[in-house]
This record gives structure tokens, C-alpha cells and sequence, in this order.
């Protein structure tokens, strides 16, 4: 079967040691993982994992089936990447000399959109938020100048259609009326 | 405001103030637990100084080694259905664990492990004895948790007992640091009814309850595989219902064993690597399969791309990430077995299929022929290990819980066992644990003491856990053991014999005087030797009172059959 970039985002309980558990289910199917961040979310301790892995459909949905049966996890969906918004930031930390001398720098910097956050004597950060390829683009653009230091988030993404987490939370108050 | 994940029962124990290690004893209390297996060690000495003062409301069965602690724990579980309690100290204790937890995982076996831990301070600080068992037993776990503040205690045991025991049973770890243990907390139990994050049992969705009916009415070749799912949803009584009234043969897996009658008539036997001839070959040839409660295990299945490719499917299961796991559904019904088949019971149309059932009657001809009738009615050369299941039969009449180990003797005592009531099976399925029956069948009696339990050992597998005569000795709990001696790891033998040309690497075991070892724990022992001394002996030992030891010695290299080799198709069954 094809495989394909799913983006999978997990809503679960703040809880120690989850996030070994969820890994745990990647890391028994072989499955690489392409980048992982946890936050909180829009929901009161409601914490939310967001899981970039290039698998088949076909073993996406077991995973994800693995991963809800995880008690603390209160639900997980996987998306493609069409059904997505999602951003990435990386930031280049570039010597200060190449970027005083070289304007050729500064001209991409404003068309990438990129930002510069630090200024020193010895060197200059910059940093970009957007699409992996132009955060790849940039960072390809700015090697031959010496980066000293690169570093890139993962993916950070909202699904088009809704998530209902809040009214599946609602749901067990109203059925378990907590004593 | 804080936020509410679980709910809980009102509060039936007024608040009074007690140590964290008192609070333990009083959960497992509150829990209805009468009985837990375990050894003590450093850091769960605040629980077992408790266990001292409530020793007349709690029995604390000392094993030998952790791990009989838990299958000990398991064996009670299973022949009960309630929670098995199995407690350890912190680093080895907690380690030797590991390998009970992980059967009661893979075979859904619902028990709470409670393990010490080095004072909170000291965490992660390579303390002497500290292990991280929360991180070593994660992917073996339904649920674990660390208790770090004696005030968690009754609320994260509360939640344990109920994760273990509903929906999809399985293990829980709950690893309580010493200093939670030692401070004291305001006790009020309140038992868990619900938490937020884990829904146990799905929503029926009555629509595929009649796509199922409507394919189950208009099959011609219709064939039920039920599993451990029908006893674990207490969906015996509507099982046989259901196949009784559509006139569906009805297959079990190892772990669906007694569910059904052996001799009920629409009982077609075992399906599987070593199960039965007529539902192996028929799972390729019946037009809708009705999986209840079992998971297609590949042991099950053989190999997937050749496994029942003409039938439509249909999978009664309760875990969501069961459906389309290994074989697609074509009707998935989810939910608690004891709605799905109710409400199945209702829709289903009164059938026969005679002819259909005629092929099984067919095949099982041909394997008793070639098999069952070698197997029983041997009458010269060494003792064959069917012949001991079925004197112990005889005698059962199959009234007795069979506890059996792994290998040979595991799938003989499986394929020739009788039952007559549910529960009485109690094997290591998924994970296939070589040391599991000894201390298996101690929990087992304590949890049925009125029933007879019988353990089915091989040489190899009771030299794992032979520390547990120990035990026996000790409880004077009488189980009645049986070691079926081949002189060798008889399973491992076979397979080197069919398909590594007969290279029997480390396979043959030079054993020790088994009747010595046991007379030392001074447990009544008799050895056989002969076929002519069995009857007697079968008889002797089913009734004592008292514990009871029978070593038998068996054919060395006696092969089990039919098999399915790995790789291939449940048709290509090999009867020899
Ligand atoms: C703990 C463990 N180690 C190894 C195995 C692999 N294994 C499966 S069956 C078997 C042989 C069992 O021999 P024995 O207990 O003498 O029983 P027999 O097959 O002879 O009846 C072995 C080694 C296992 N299942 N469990």
C-alpha cells in the first residue's frame, strides 16, 4: 500500500509517562517517527500530541486504534496532509560577518519572510515559520554562507473539520454525574 | 476549579486517618480481595507490616519467586473472573513481575500488581533497589501509575481495581513509593464507576447486529469461532442459544475452551495450530464466519493470505483496535458480548444445515482414524500423554479445572480435555509461558476450593516455577500435579525433528529424581512408568484430599498432530 504523510493528533490527560506509552506503539511497529510536539489545548488540562509519520493508510488506523485504547488518551484522529493546517519555525543562527558583507542575505530574508530575532557582534538569528519546504528552502539558501547552528520545530497543525473533544468530555459529566 | 477525569460511588467508609500502607489493605479490602499472592522485600515492608495486623481479613499467599505471585494471581482470575492481586518489593521483585504481567496482557487476564518503590527522594537516583517498572511495564499494561502522596492512594487503586476488571480485562501496576506508604492520609473509599478518558464498553450499534443476523440467516456453510471474549462477557448461556437455534457448528480457540460443552453436538472442536481437523479445514471452506470474542491470533489464522478468503466475515469483539486488525470484517459488531448476541438471539432464524454439519462429523472420522484413535489406544510401547488426559477424564468426568503449561502436553491436554462447565481452562494462550501451570493452579484452587484442579505439566516448563511445591507445601492447598516426562523440550524436539533434520539442540533434558524433590516438600508422590499402572494411579491421585504428585513417563518422541506449519494455510493441515 501507498505510503503517505499522516498527521496524527492525540487529545489526552496530562499524565506522566503517556507519552513513553504512545512511543511505545510507534517504536514496536518500526515505524520512523517524523516529528512530535505536545502542548496544551483548547480544552481546560487537556493536553494534545501532534505525531508526523509517513505509513500506509491501512496501519495508520490500527495505530490509531492502539493509541485510544491507552486509557488516559480521550481520543486521537489522523489526517492527511490536504486536511490540514499545520506550520513548522526553525531558526539559522548565521555569522555576522557574512551577513553584514553579503546582501544577497538580506534580500532572501525579506522575501522568505523571515525575521531576524537576534543581532551580535559575532552573529544573527533569524527565524521562519511556515511550510517544511520553505523552512528547507531557506536553510539551503543560507549554507553556503557557514550556519553555525540550525534547528527546526515539528509540526504544529489544526485539522479543517472540527475535533469534538469538548463535547465528548461534556458527555461523560452529564451520563457520570460526579459525586 | 479542578477538573474531574474519573467519577466514583458515593463514599461508603467514613474518613479516618491512616498510613498510606494501611490504606492498601484497606482498597483491596473495600475491592471484595480475600486473597493476594506475593513476597515481601524492603520497600513494600509498610504494607506487609499491615498485612501482619489484617491477616484475619486478608490471606497473603507467600510464593516462592514474584512471578508464581503472578500467575498464581492470574490462575485465580481466570477460574473466577474477579481481580488476582500480586504484590513485590521494588527493583527484583518488581522485575520478576514482568513476565506474569505480560501473559495477563496478551491473554486479557485482569490483575493488579502492587509494587514498593525507593522513597520519593531518592527516584531516579540509582537507589539501591530502584527499578522503573512504570517504564519497563508500560507496554505490558492495560494501566500503571506511580503514587508518589499517600493521599492518591485510595482514588489510583480505586481506578486500578475497575481498569483491570471491566471492558477488555488486563493488567494494571501501581508502584507506591516507601515514604507514600509510611504517611498518612484521610481514608475514605469511594469504588471508580467511570473515567473520562476510556470508554469499556462501546455503544451497540443495532444495525450491524442485523447485518450479521441477515448474512447468518442466508449462510448455507455457516461456522461460529468463538474465543476467551464469550467467557469474559459471561456470554456462554447465549452462545449456546445462538448456535443452537441457527444450528451454527461452533469452533473454539484454546482460550474460548469450555465455554461450551466438549460434548455438546454442535461443538466442532479446536481450531488452530495443533486444533482440530474438520473447523480448520472447513474455516476455508464455510461461507460466513462468525469470530466471537477471539482475535485471529496468527496460531488461529495460519497464514492470513490464505485464511478463509471466501467467507464473509463478521466479528463480534469488544476492543475497537481488534476490528480489521489482522482479518477485515465485513461486519464489525462491537460491543459487550452479552448485548450483541442478545440481541443477535432475537433475529436469528431457526436452521439445521445438517449436510453442512455432516462435513465436520466427515473430517473428524478422518482424524480420528489417522490420530485421536492412535493417541488413545495405544497398546504397546511407552505411555502416550493422551491416554493420561483421558484417565484423568475418567475420573473428572469433566468436573476439573485443567490447568496446562506450554508445549505438547499443553496441546494434548487441550485437544483431549473435557468440560462440562466455563472456566475450567486455564492456559498461557498468547504468550505461551513455560513455568505458568504450577503456580497457575495454586491460585485456580484457592479461587474454586470446591473444584478439583488438575495442573498438565511438561519436564521442561515445571522445572521454571518447581519452586512453587514450596508453596503448596506451605498452603497445603491441594492441587493435584501431573508431569507428563518426555525427557525432553518436547515441543522444541518436534520442530527440530520436522524441520531441522532432527537436530535436537539442547532439547534433552537429564532430570533430576522428580519423586525425591516432591517427597522433600513432603507432597504425596507416585511415579508411572507403566500402561498398566495408570488407571490405578489416575484414580489414586483425583482422589485424595491432599496435594498430589503424578510423574508419568511418556513416549520420548512422540510428535503432536494435525499441525499447521507456520507459513501455511489452515487447509494445509498435516495429519502427519
Ligand atoms: C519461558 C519459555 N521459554 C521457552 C519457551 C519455548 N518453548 C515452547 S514449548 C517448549 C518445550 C516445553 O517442554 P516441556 O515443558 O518439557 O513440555 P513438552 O513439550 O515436552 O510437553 C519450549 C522450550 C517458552 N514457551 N517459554
Amino acid at each position: 500500500m501507498e505510503k503517505k504523510n499522516y498527521t496524527v493528533s492525540i487529545y489526552t490527560e496530562n499524565n506522566i509517562g503517556l507519552l513513553s506509552r504512545i512511543a511505545a506503539i510507534f517504536l514496536k511497529r518500526h515505524i520512523n517517527i517524523e516529528s512530535i510536539t505536545a502542548s496544551k489545548s483548547e480544552v481546560n488540562e487537556v493536553m494534545r500530541f501532534i505525531i508526523v509519520v509517513e505509513v500506509a493508510e491501512e496501519q495508520i488506523k490500527k495505530i490509531v486504534g492502539q493509541i485510544e485504547k491507552q486509557i488516559e488518551v480521550i481520543k486521537a484522529f489522523y489526517h492527511t496532509d490536504d486536511e490540514m493546517i499545520f506550520q513548522e519555525t526553525a531558526l539559522y543562527k548565521v555569522k555576522s560577518s557574512e551577513f553584514v558583507e553579503d546582501l544577497n542575505i538580506q534580500d532572501f530574508i525579506k522575501d522568505t519572510n523571515a525575521r531576524i530575532v537576534t543581532v551580535t557582534q559575532n552573529f544573527f538569528v533569524i527565524e521562519k515559520t511556515g511550510k517544511r519546504h520553505e523552512i528547507e528552502n531557506l536553510y539551503e539558501k543560507l549554507k553556503p554562507y557557514g550556519l553555525m547552528q540550525f534547528v527546526r520545530s515539528g509540526t504544529i497543525a489544526v485539522s479543517k473539520n472540527e475535533m469534538p473533544i469538548s463535547s465528548i468530555l461534556e458527555n461523560f459529566n452529564t451520563t457520570n454525574s460526579i459525586s | 476549579m479542578e477538573v474531574k477525569t474519573a467519577s466514583f460511588e458515593k463514599i461508603t467508609t467514613h474518613a479516618t486517618t491512616v498510613s498510606g500502607a494501611e490504606a492498601v489493605i484497606k482498597c483491596l479490602l473495600e475491592e471484595g480481595v480475600k486473597t493476594i499472592y506475593g513476597y515481601p522485600g524492603g520497600a513494600i515492608m509498610p504494607v506487609y507490616d499491615e498485612l501482619y495486623k489484617y491477616q484475619d481479613k486478608i490471606h497473603h499467599v507467600l510464593t516462592r519467586h514474584e512471578q508464581g505471585a503472578t500467575h498464581a494471581a492470574q490462575g485465580f482470575a481466570r477460574v473466577t473472573g474477579k481481580v488476582g492481586v500480586a504484590i513485590a518489593t521494588s527493583g527484583p521483585g518488581a522485575t520478576n513481575l514482568v513476565t506474569g504481567i505480560a501473559d495477563a496482557q496478551i491473554d486479557s487476564t485482569p490483575m493488579v500488581c502492587i509494587t514498593g518503590q525507593v522513597g520519593s527522594h531518592l527516584l531516579g537516583s540509582d537507589a539501591f533497589q530502584e527499578t522503573d517498572i512504570v517504564g519497563i511495564s508500560t507496554p505490558i499494561t492495560k494501566w500503571n501509575y506511580q503514587v508518589t502522596k499517600a493521599s492518591e492512594i485510595p482514588e489510583v487503586l480505586a481506578k486500578a481495581f475497575y481498569i483491570a476488571r471491566s471492558g477488555r480485562p488486563g493488567p494494571v501496576l501501581i508502584d507506591i513509593t516507601k515514604d507514600a506508604q509510611f504517611d498518612s492520609l484521610e481514608f475514605s473509599y469511594k469504588k471508580c464507576s467511570g473515567i473520562r478518558s476510556y470508554n469499556p464498553f462501546p455503544e451497540v450499534n443495532l444495525l450491524q447486529v442485523e447485518r450479521a443476523a441477515d448474512l447468518i440467516n442466508s449462510a448455507k456453510k455457516p461456522l461460529v469461532v468463538f474465543g476467551q471474549g464469550v467467557i469474559l462477557g459471561n456470554a456462554e448461556e447465549l452462545l449456546k442459544q445462538v448456535i443452537e437455534k441457527a444450528g451454527l457448528p461452533a469452533a473454539w480457540t484454546i482460550l474460548g475452551l469450555s465455554a461450551l460443552d466438549t460434548d455438546h453436538p454442535l461443538n466442532v472442536g479446536m481450531v488452530g495450530m495443533h486444533g482440530n481437523y474438520a473447523p480448520n479445514m472447513l474455516t476455508n471452506e464455510c461461507d460466513v464466519l462468525i469470530a466471537i470474542g477471539m482475535r485471529f491470533d496468527d496460531r488461529v489464522t495460519g497464514n492470513l493470505k490464505h485464511y478463509a478468503k471466501q467467507a464473509k466475515v463478521i466479528h463480534f469483539e469488544i476492543d475497537p483496535a481488534e476490528i480489521d486488525k489482522n482479518v477485515k470484517a465485513d461486519v464489525p459488531v462491537l460491543g459487550d458480548v452479552k448485548e450483541t448476541l442478545k440481541a443477535l438471539l432475537e433475529l436469528l432464524k431457526p436452521n439445521a444445515h445438517a449436510s453442512w454439519q455432516q462435513k465436520f462429523k466427515e473430517l473428524y472420522d478422518i482424524e480420528f482414524e489417522k490420530i485421536i484413535k492412535n493417541d488413545l489406544n495405544a497398546e504397546k510401547g511407552m505411555l502416550g500423554m493422551a491416554e493420561v488426559i483421558d484417565e484423568i477424564n475418567h475420573c473428572s468426568k469433566g468436573d476439573a479445572v485443567i490447568v496446562s503449561d506450554v508445549g505438547q502436553h499443553q496441546m494434548i491436554a487441550c485437544r483431549y480435555s473435557k468440560f462440562n462447565q466455563s472456566r475450567s481452562n486455564v492456559t498461557s494462550g498468547g504468550l505461551g509461558t513455560m513455568g505458568f501451570a504450577l503456580p497457575a493452579a495454586i491460585g485456580a484452587k484457592m479461587g474454586v476450593p470446591n473444584r478439583e484442579v488438575v495442573a498438565i505439566i511438561g519436564d521442561g516448563g515445571y522445572q521454571m516455577t518447581i519452586q512453587e511445591l514450596g508453596t503448596i507445601f506451605q498452603t497445603k492447598v491441594p492441587v493435584k500435579i501431573v508431569v507428563l516426562n518426555n525427557g525432553f523440550l518436547g515441543m522444541v524436539r518436534q520442530w527440530q525433528q520436522m524441520f531441522f533434520d532432527k537436530r535436537y539442540a539442547s532439547t534433552e533434558m537429564v532430570n533430576p529424581d522428580f519423586i525425591a524433590i516432591v517427597k522433600g516438600y513432603h507432597i504425596k508422590a507416585k511415579q508411572v512408568t507403566e500402561r498398566s499402572q495408570l488407571e490405578h494411579a489416575v484414580k489414586e491421585m483425583m482422589e485424595s484430599k491432599e496435594a498430589y504428585f503424578l510423574e508419568v513417563k511418556v513416549e520420548q518422541e512422540e510428535n503432536v498432530f494435525p499441525m499447521i506449519p507456520t507459513g501455511a494455510s489452515v487447509s494445509e493441515i498435516l495429519l502427519e
